[in-house]
């Protein structure tokens, strides 16, 4: 199935999870957010929510700024 | 130990008066030297999108751990009130905790905020839980309805964010600090270290700044010097200063005076 993650198409297996996403973009550890289809997923059920093709997921975390 | 003159924000107790911004530095490493150098406890970030082709190897947080330092997300870029909501709701989720800098953008030459948004912003936040630190015009009018609004802290700015050009209008300043029940930081617009020391006089409660240190020719020495502007700002504020006056007064005595 294809997702678009912050904007760019990306392929995942059918049934794929948040938690199965964050761990492919190598982003586990981090202090990040993730919102499916303009909703935010609550960080502790990443492993329940499964994806869907056409979902619209935005990664978030923090950078320099003032 | 009891600190003699603490700063006090959303519930917490600071040492230090001087919140810096981590935008535009060379590095992470000069990020923290330079957080370090300015005495800060505050630190803002901004809110963005992971690049989900290449993530990097580190992030802004592994060199500001959240045990050490207050890490206050700002809404950076927003124009609309609803777009700086979504903003806060994603940063809460990222566990970093409820206070948050509300900035709503109205103006893409001056970055002046658009105060009405703001307000709606703020309101709405509030009321979700959050700690709001709103970035705003130096207008006592929209300060005190941030205030009404339930804000921790009004953020008035001194001068364009970025501009350096320092306090434009210290009288409005003086009333806002006057009326005020919350803290007044000033958010935006210092360019060196006399510019933070008359916020700090004036009465500010703080003071925030990225660019004047960032853009620095030595960013390590001028965080020193704002640590110290804001110090001395401060202490000359409690001190209580001298009115100013036309003409002079002796400072030696007029008696004993050789003939």
């Amino acid at each position: 199935m294809r997702v678009t993650v912050n904007d760019e198409p990306r392929e995942l297996p059918d049934g794929a999870t948040v938690a199965e996403l964050v761990a492919a973009l190598g982003l586990g550890p981090r202090r990040i957010a993730v919102e499916l289809n303009r909703d935010i997923v609550p960080r502790a059920t990443y492993a329940d929510r499964r994806l869907h093709d056409g979902d619209v997921v935005e990664v978030i975390h923090f950078v320099g700024g003032g | 130990m009891a600190l003699t003159d603490p700063f006090m924000l959303a519930g917490r107790e600071y040492r230090s008066r001087l919140i810096i911004g981590s935008g535009k530095y060379r590095s992470f490493e000069e990020t923290r030297r330079a957080t370090e150098a300015a005495g800060a406890e505050i630190v803002t970030v901004a809110v963005r999108r992971v690049n989900i082709t290449d993530p990097g190897k580190e992030n802004l947080l592994d060199w500001l751990p959240l045990d050490r330092f207050t890490i206050l997300p700002n809404t950076a870029g927003c124009y609309t009130a609803e777009d700086a909501i979504r903003t806060c709701r994603l940063a809460r989720e990222a566990g970093i905790g409820t206070l948050v800098k509300v900035e709503v953008i109205g103006d893409e030459k001056t970055l002046f905020p658009d105060v009405p948004a703001t307000i709606e912003a703020c309101r709405v936040l509030v009321k979700e839980g959050f700690q709001v630190l709103p970035y705003v015009t130096d207008d006592p009018v929209a300060c005190r309805r941030l205030e009404e609004a339930g804000c921790a802290a009004v953020m008035p700015l001194a001068a364009p964010i970025g501009s350096g050009l320092g306090i434009r209008n210290p009288y409005n300043l003086r009333i806002i600090v006057e009326q005020s029940r919350v803290p007044v930081i000033v958010d935006a617009g210092v360019g060196t270290a006399s510019h933070a020391a008359e916020a700090m006089e004036l009465g500010c409660d703080g003071v925030l700044m990225n660019t004047a240190i960032a853009g620095a020719r030595d960013p390590i020495l001028m965080a020193e010097a704002m640590r110290q502007a804001v110090e001395a700002g401060r202490k000359a504020f409690r001190a209580g200063r001298i009115p100013a006056r036309l003409y002079a007064t002796a400072s030696s005595p007029l008696d004993g005076l050789i003939r």
